[in-house]
């Protein structure tokens, strides 16, 4: 339909009949996502300008405990597989099948909260809280905010398994799912960056 | 790059309005996706903890490696990423994202060490090194 | 005040009388007229039975000409306000020397700087610019509206959200003393323990989410909703502007948002990422900031050189000179604005290397910046040049920027910035860009969209007054600025010793009374056009002859912008259709797709603003119960599946047959 030959009076300047514009949901959800990237990668900078500045109170050797980050990074990227089955069930329009995968996703993710949380609360009681030196504080930062971003995540699973349940797999739930798989995934990657470079460079000595 | 962005004759507007379908995820993807970024978590993992490196060195660079590999993997076979989804916007978006992360990185840490040698203060022990 | 003081300070926090400024006749003369004027402007309202129609039509539309609107008046009113605390240090500056120390005591001296620069950058040239691209763009790509209408209703309300906030602090309790970046550790809780700070910081954090999620809904717009055959390469370059400071928007605005929130930990949670003591580093705040702070200044810049563009274009009667290359400019300008961050920062002591790397990059910066001064040139040359006012700012501003940039090209040297930094060079430098650069784009882009927006033109006559004001009010303002710069007078100073400097502060002064003669017109050129817009009125909805698609809608255009969706074929598609003697369909229209209105963006950020007060002032249990009813709504409006609706193709035909006719008559 674009007869690009300037000279022709044959040109047309408008769309016949109804013109289909197609969605951004997916590419605006990735943009937000590499937004938030820079969010985590701001803090990995404070992480990295900080993280050793200890003032006189607990170094990474004494604060880090590795098989628990261990057994949470295996919860996640556990999490991650399972999400991705949803997803397959979702293309196959396989709802009940879809959910019970989803809830087992919310599962592992609460299950990486629990422990998380657990964590923070041993280091509390023994001094090694985010006020104690510009270290903790950093640290605390990064992994609370990663797992801030998880709860949230949750949050938005729970809602979607009741809007899904309610409307069913309609191409508006559809996207969400979408989004939600981009986010969770995300959140995994992210956690990469926060095991290496935190947990596992900083038990080395 | 400037032309071919020309999404609006997608050929997902018929049977797949919102493209949700473009984004094609399989089994096979996902598990390959998943065994890789599991080696990837063990070798790290098991060298720290066995206590295989005595300087931290190479250590780090290994496992910045091993997880900026993982990362990769992450990208493509999680979120999917090729040139071609959204007209190759995504791509592009990651790219400049990352760039951007290095840069912010890099450059903080390169200014803060400048900052931190000229600027803060000594202590006891910097003093009594001077010669 | 109630029996139990601990149920005071549960539901008041740290808000108490004394924290009103009843002692302060500045402060209540200002109150009284302002609550005045509200009383009056509610009450007229309520007289003309206006509530509903201003509820229905402008405060829930999701419709990106209204938003657009909204934003340039949120500007405008801003405008207002940051000029009085600048009217004040003018004066407060021309009469404080030896033993007159002026009737601004630095207590309030410091929170009026303060205010100056945030309510100037964030709260009037960030929703100039938004409000324009917000308006312009979708019209210019051939689009109905935005990726995600309600999205762009939410980020208006959230940054009138931070607007208020700042606002209120100007009658309970203070604004910060820090200056407009609130460095710690000035900013951190130790120095500034009182609520200032804390308005600062949620003031930005709502409106910056805002303005984050309305970035990412406009570079969807760009990518995904430009009409067929509107190839990049196509898009005006406005468009072109539009989609560079998006990206940087993006791209920047994360970063405010970690150093702010990391701030804010400092402040509440007793963290130490900033602190004197325990391991904290003040210096790692500073170099976050200018992250955002360096791109921040591109996202102001990048929009008016769009406008200069489309406005030489449209008034030389001239296809714009080297549009690829404006291109090219525009997008290293958007890589480059990342690498040149740490110039503002050149005295801090990183040492001579990093600033050798970050003077040479910033002096690179200037270039495509100047290849875009000489494309404007070059399409001036041999046009046929009509000096209406857009064209009139867009002279001023080639003149004035080049002098600012200059000045930026010489602090651009790490060993001249040792001897110019926060001095009144630097001072002079910015507004020099700022002014010069974004606010005269902006001043043009409202005179050349005005009547593409509202149906009719500005009045010529107090729009050249205003411009005659603003200019020569501007070079009286700021020259003095260098000289004093250049003699060592630092910024930020309420009292000075030296008499001989009185002489160029008064000149600046009476820079500063034009400027507010010059705004006193453009008040005045505001109420003579809607006066007068019958005389002025626009019927054939394109008043300048110009050559981009948004000026083949009517003005103003319908809700749905375009019955037909565009077909492209070349840059400046409508002088394109024009030459083809383009007719409008009159018949075949369909139904047209819109979203619905929707008062959850107006309800969350009210929530936001509540939320912020209530951190403020550590109303615990408020900030508790306003969140929770934040994520409510949000999560609630997340199950509202019905929002949108289909126009039906008789009211098109109407409407469409009421252009018709009113073209029609103008032959």
């Amino acid at each position: 339909m674009t007869a690009d030959n300037g000279a022709s009076k044959a040109l047309s300047f408008h769309v016949e009949g109804e013109h289909h514009v197609p969605n951004g949901t997916l590419l605006g959800f990735w943009i937000y996502l590499m937004s938030d990237c820079l969010i985590f990668a701001c803090l990995f900078a404070a992480y990295g300008v900080l993280g050793r500045e200890y003032a006189g109170g607990p170094t990474t050797a004494q604060v880090l405990e590795l098989p628990t980050v261990a057994v949470n990074t295996t919860l996640l990227l556990l999490s991650s597989i399972t999400y991705g089955f949803a997803v397959l069930e979702m293309q196959a329009n396989r709802r009940g099948v879809m959910m019970v995968w989803l809830a087992v996703t919310g599962l592992l993710g609460a299950g990486f909260i629990a422990l998380e949380l657990t964590e923070f609360a041993h280091l509390i009681s023994i001094g090694a809280g985010p006020q104690r030196s510009a270290f903790l504080s950093s640290f605390f930062t990064l992994v609370g905010t990663h797992g801030l971003h998880v709860t949230s995540g949750l949050i938005w699973l729970v809602t979607l398994m009741v809007q899904v349940g309610r409307k069913g797999l309609t191409p508006a739930n559809k996207r969400r799912l979408m989004c939600l798989s981009m986010f969770w995934h995300f959140l995994d990657l992210i956690w990469v960056g926060v095991f290496s470079f935190v947990y596992l460079m900083g038990v080395l000595p | 790059m400037s032309e071919h962005a020309d999404t609006q004759h997608g050929h997902d507007d018929a049977h797949d309005p919102d493209g949700v379908g473009a984004i094609h995820a399989t089994f096979k993807g996902y598990m390959t996706g998943f065994g890789l970024a599991a080696i990837l978590t063990f070798i790290p993992f098991w060298l720290v903890m066995s206590g295989a490196f005595a300087k931290s060195g190479p250590a780090d660079a290994l496992i910045l490696l091993l997880a900026g590999i993982q990362i990769v993997v992450h990208m493509v076979y999680f979120l999917h990423m090729n040139t071609k989804s959204e007209g190759g916007w995504n791509m592009l978006a990651f790219v400049f994202t990352l760039v951007l992360v290095v840069i912010t990185l890099s450059g903080s840490i390169w200014i803060m060490y400048h900052l931190n040698v000229n600027m803060m203060p000594w202590t006891m022990q910097d003093a009594r090194n001077q010669p | 005040m109630l029996a139990h003081p601990d149920l005071t300070k549960l539901i008041f926090g740290r808000l108490t009388i004394d924290q009103l400024p009843l002692h302060e006749p500045i402060v209540v003369g200002t109150f009284i007229v302002v609550a005045l004027g509200a009383i009056a402007l509610l009450g007229a309202v309520t007289y003309f039975r206006l509530w509903g129609y201003l509820w229905r039509e402008w405060f829930t539309s999701i419709d990106h000409k209204k938003i657009g609107v909204m934003y340039i008046i949120l500007a405008l009113v801003m405008l207002l306000r940051g000029f009085s605390d600048a009217i004040m240090m003018r004066a407060q500056q021309a009469i404080s020397f030896g033993h007159n120390t002026g009737y601004l005591p630095p207590f309030h001296y410091d929170q009026i700087f303060t205010a100056h620069g945030v309510i100037m950058i964030f709260f009037v040239a960030m929703p100039f610019v938004n409000g324009l691209m917000n308006f312009v763009m979708p019209l210019q790509i051939g689009a109905r509206d935005v990726a995600f209408p309600f999205l762009n209703n939410f980020s208006l309300w959230m940054t009138i959200s931070g607007a208020v906030l700042v606002m209120i602090s100007l009658f309970v309790g203070e604004f910060a003393r820090t200056g407009w970046l609130a460095y710690p550790p000035l900013s951190d809780i130790v120095s500034s323990p009182d609520a200032g700070v804390d308005y600062y910081i949620w003031a930005l954090q709502i409106a910056g989410v805002g303005t984050l999620l309305s970035g990412v809904n406009l570079l969807t717009t760009i990518i995904k909703m430009r009409a067929p055959g509107m190839t990049l390469m196509r898009m005006p370059i406005f468009t072109w502007t539009a989609l560079c400071t998006n990206v940087l928007i993006v791209a920047a605005f994360p970063v405010l948002t970690a150093a702010l929130a990391l701030l804010a930990l400092d402040r509440y949670a007793g963290t130490n990422f900033f602190t004197t003591m325990l391991g904290g580093n003040a210096m790692m705040y500073v170099n976050l900031i200018w992250i955002w702070g360096h791109p921040e200044v591109y996202i102001l810049v990048l929009p008016a050189f769009g406008v200069f563009s489309e406005v030489t274009a449209t008034f030389c009667r001239k296809r714009l000179f080297g549009y690829a290359s404006m291109v090219y400019a525009t997008v290293v300008i958007t890589v480059l604005s990342y690498l040149v961050w740490l110039h503002h920062f050149f005295t801090m002591g990183s040492g001579a290397s990093v600033n050798s790397f970050f003077g040479i990059t910033t002096m690179i910066i200037s270039i495509p910046t100047g290849a875009k001064i000489f494309n404007w040139l070059f399409t001036m040359y041999r046009g046929r040049i009509h000096f209406e006012l857009p064209m009139m700012w867009t002279v001023a501003f080639m003149i004035t920027f080049v002098i600012g940039g200059m000045t930026g090209v010489m602090l651009a040297i790490p060993p001249a910035d040792f001897t110019l930094h926060n001095s009144l060079f630097l001072i002079a430098h910015f507004h020099n860009v700022i002014i010069g650069g974004v606010l005269f784009g902006m001043f043009a882009g409202v005179n050349y969209w005005f009547p593409k927006a509202f149906g009719f033109r500005l009045d010529p006559f107090w729009g050249k007054c205003a411009f005659w004001f603003w200019v020569v009010g501007f070079y009286f303002a700021f020259m003095p600025l260098y000289v004093l710069g250049f003699m060592g007078v630092t910024r930020r100073l309420s009292h000075f010793d030296n008499p001989d400097l009185q002489k160029w502060f008064v000149i600046a002064a009476f820079g500063a009374f034009l400027i507010l003669l010059g705004i006193l017109s453009m008040l005045m050129q505001f109420y003579v056009s809607f006066r007068d817009r019958e005389k002025l009125r626009d019927v054939t909805g394109d008043p300048w002859d110009a050559r981009t698609l948004e000026w083949s809608t009517s003005s103003p255009p319908p809700k749905y912008n375009f019955a037909f969706t565009p077909l492209i074929h070349d840059n400046d598609a409508w002088w394109q259709m024009k030459q083809h003697r383009y007719q409008r369909p009159l018949q075949g229209f369909q139904p047209i797709h819109m979203p619905k209105n929707t008062g959850a963006g107006m309800i969350m950020a009210g929530f936001a603003t509540v939320f912020g007060f209530a951190m403020i002032w550590y109303m615990w249990p408020l900030a508790i119960v306003s969140f929770v009813a934040l994520l409510a709504t949000a999560i609630g409006h997340t199950f509202n599946y019905d929002r949108d609706y289909y126009i039906p193709s008789d009211d098109v035909a109407r409407v469409e047959a009421a252009r018709t006719e009113l073209l029609a008559s103008h032959v």
